[in-house]
């Protein structure tokens, strides 16, 4: 189908072309928009199935000897948990969901550079991660050696019948649709720019997904490859990773974290994307320092690629300095977005919205688990803490500042534009507040616990272990966070009954999705405001500021 | 064109910096392939863009200043509803449960993705077509 841009003449051969209705549009659809919105659906449902699975987990644990499940089913949960948590929700929401939805509009275009692949990758992740929980339904149960799978324990002898197996297929179906977003996203990017975007007029979130996109193609291969020759050990006598062949079993170490480490920060990115722009927009203020940004980015990906063997340093294999220099520098360019990010809120005129909390509650719950993340970084220090709840700490707190909590603030600020409906903004805060007293409560004493030596992946601690009264307060708090996620339903449930209607530009956003209507049209816009900076729907709203861009003269084609 | 090639440019020699270091520091195998396998996927295309920047008209997504008229028109192709995708994604997960729970899968599952592959071949040339007396059409 053609696109056209305020050109009436052509306008009449797209309408002329009808799409089919219901299931079968649905299922053949190859809009951004609709294949974004599945992702997103899709993502949190996982999510959700997940974030039940954490609460069995907990409640094993609060108390000692713990019998709610056995140890079999605990290493089947833990594992699934890490595995839906990383590969089928953080991910997929951020690159299939939000990018997948917003790039295409906040660089003018009308879709995504390659619409069917964009809808196969959307259907190898949902079979692909249907296919991880099919492991459940096997006698021998699913998967039980944690995401990370680490050789021998995933070997054939140690881990026998069909729920590895449908663990790795899942995970390489995953692998691919994520290629496939990498490199849709890349070259979208590249290539379907509006006339005038230039590169360094990128919104940030889009800057985000391009760098997030590169670490996608650098990282998912590795782990497909990985993931073959673990499968390869399994079934045809391969012994890549068994010692009995000759084989290393550390070498799947080394793999999965080439791809792990640049995995967590495949996480991460899009979500400080998503918080480069929620707070310019709430501040009032333009981001501070937007080139900075832009190569703070670019630093993390290349940093982000050369830390990997971080995750190995008890292993006595690796280069300690080398690994530890590498990690402790990643801090620098990380802690020039947070002070970017602070910087732009000085000062600005702030409305306290719902995405603003989000994201302003993002900046304290990130830094603490940045913190210990460097700490865990020097090795001294990570000797002590290795596999204890110190380190099972330090990740959810950055995970679940970036995808719940920056990942919130990217639901509520774009809740508008995709549904065309408001949330509500009481039971956002409700959510917002709930949801982050649950987070904390739940996590600080783990890392105490940690501290104290309680070693992470168990399904029972001793009464006489002084383990009791921290994992208590962890437990509370984690049910007080599910009653937070909760409300989230709560807030969408109320919208979808009793909507309130959403303008095209609720929160007097300035990049170029808040142009077009609320949802957005087939192909997006019907005209695009000239773009003469970053914010070129800022200069259209608010002409009275317009000598901070350059100004042609003449041209009345602004948004209508 | 030229930042993205200078993207691509910019982190390719990074790793190769890293790997550089690495490989000399600690003579490790795997992590040193891994990084030049890295290195090279940076630097590749951001030659041949860099290469290809040069001999392209730039291009208005560069352009600082666009005049009005510019920003008219048609925009490009994007292909309509098509079930393709869905078929040959249902092929390779059938053929991806081959792995696990027999041959057989992969005999359907190839089926579904061969065909998909060749359906969607013919939809594609046909929708080409089509797109080219659009464009005719649109153009007097
Ligand atoms: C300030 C930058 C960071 C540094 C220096 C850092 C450092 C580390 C180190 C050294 C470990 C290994 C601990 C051990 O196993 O003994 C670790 C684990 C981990 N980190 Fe970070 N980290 C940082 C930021 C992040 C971010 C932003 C994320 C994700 C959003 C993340 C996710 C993880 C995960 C998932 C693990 C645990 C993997 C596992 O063993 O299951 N980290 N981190
Ligand atoms: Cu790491």
């Amino acid at each position: 189908m053609t696109s056209v841009l305020s050109d009436e003449k052509t306008t009449s051969n797209v309408e002329a072309q009808r799409p089919p209705g219901g299931f079968y549009r649905w299922i053949t659809s190859v809009d951004h928009k609709v294949i974004g919105k599945n992702y997103m659906y899709t993502a949190l449902t996982f999510m959700f199935i997940a974030g039940a699975m954490a609460l069995l987990i907990r409640t094993q644990l609060f108390n000692p000897n713990g019998h709610v499940v056995g140890q079999q089913t605990y290493n089947e949960l833990f594992t699934i948990h890490g595995s839906i948590m990383l590969y089928l929700f953080a991910g997929p929401f951020a690159f299939g969901g939000f990018a997948n939805y917003i790039v295409p509009l906040q660089i003018g275009a009308p879709d995504m550079a390659f619409p069917r692949l964009n809808n196969l990758s959307y259907w190898l992740f949902l079979t692909g991660g249907t296919t991880m929980l099919l492991g459940f339904f096997t006698a021998s149960g699913a998967a039980a050696f944690g995401w990370v799978a680490y050789a021998p324990l995933s070997s054939n002898p140690y881990s026998p019948g069909p729920g590895p197996d449908l663990w790795i297929v899942s995970i390489a179906l995953v692998g691919f649709s994520g290629i496939f977003t990498g490199v849709n996203l890349v070259t979208t990017i590249f290539y379907l720019r509006a006339p005038g975007l230039t590169m360094f007029r990128m919104p940030l979130f889009t800057w985000s997904m391009l760098v997030t996109g590169i670490l996608i193609l650098v990282a998912f291969p590795v782990l497909t490859a990985a993931l073959v020759m673990l499968y390869a050990d399994r079934h045809f006598g391969a012994h890549f990773f068994s010692v009995q062949g000759g084989g290393v079993p550390v070498m799947w170490q080394n793999l999965f974290w080439f791809f792990g480490h640049p995995e967590v920060y495949i996480l991460a990115l899009p979500f400080f994307g998503i918080i480069s722009e929620v707070v310019p927009v709430f501040a009032k203020k333009p981001i501070f320092g937007y080139r900075g940004m832009v190569f703070a980015t670019l630093a993390i990906a290349g940093l982000s690629t050369g830390v990997w063997a971080h995750h190995m340093f008890t292993t006595g294999t690796v280069l300690l300095p080398f690994f530890s220099a590498l990690s402790l520098l990643i801090a620098v360019p990380t802690g020039i977005k947070v002070f970017t990010w602070i910087a732009t809120i000085w000062g600005g005129q702030i409305r306290f919205s719902v995405p603003m909390l989000f994201a302003m509650g993002f900046i304290p719950a990130f830094v603490m688990g940045g913190i210990t993340g460097v700490m865990l970084a020097s090795p001294p220090i990570d000797f002590y803490t290795h596999d204890t709840y110190f380190v099972v700490a330090h990740f959810h707190q950055v995970l679940i500042a970036t995808t719940i909590f920056a990942g919130f603030a990217g639901i509520y600020y774009w809740y508008p534009k995709i549904t065309g409906r408001m949330l509500r903004e009481r039971v956002g805060r409700w959510n917002f507040w709930v949801t982050y007293l649950g987070f904390w409560v739940t996590f600080m004493p783990q890392y105490l616990l940690g501290l104290r030596g309680m070693p992470r992946r168990i399904a029972v601690y001793s009464a006489t272990d002084g383990f009791t009264f921290l994992n208590r307060v962890s437990t509370v708090g984690a049910y007080v966070m599910a009653i937070g996620m909760a409300l989230f339903l709560v807030n969408v449930v109320w919208s979808w009954r009793r909507p309130v209607a959403a303008e095209a530009n609720p929160w007097d956003g300035a990049t170029l999705e808040w142009a077009t209507s609320s949802p957005p049209p087939a192909h997006n816009f019907h005209s695009l405001p000239p773009i003469r900076s970053a914010r070129p729907v800022w200069d259209v709203n608010h002409p009275e500021h317009a000598d901070a861009a350059p100004v042609i003269a003449g041209g009345d084609e602004s948004a209508d | 064109m030229r930042t993205e090639s200078r993207i691509y440019l910019g982190v390719g020699s990074f790793f190769l910096l890293i790997l550089i270091v690495y490989f000399l520091w600690s003579k490790e195998s795997t992590g040193s392939v891994l990084l030049l396998a890295s290195a090279g996927l940076g630097i590749l295309p951001g030659l041949y863009m860099g290469w290809w920047s040069r001999r392209m008209k730039p291009r208005l997504e560069d352009a600082e200043v666009v005049e009005p008229r510019d920003i008219s028109g048609i925009v490009g192709t994007f292909p309509e509803n098509t079930i393709f995708p869905f078929t040959l994604g249902i092929g390779a997960w059938l053929t991806g449960l081959a792995f696990v729970f027999g041959g057989w899968f992969a005999v359907i599952g190839m089926g579904f993705v061969i065909s998909a592959a060749f359906a969607a071949t013919i939809e594609s040339k046909r929708s080409s077509l089509a797109e080219a007396a659009n464009r005719r059409g649109a153009e007097d």
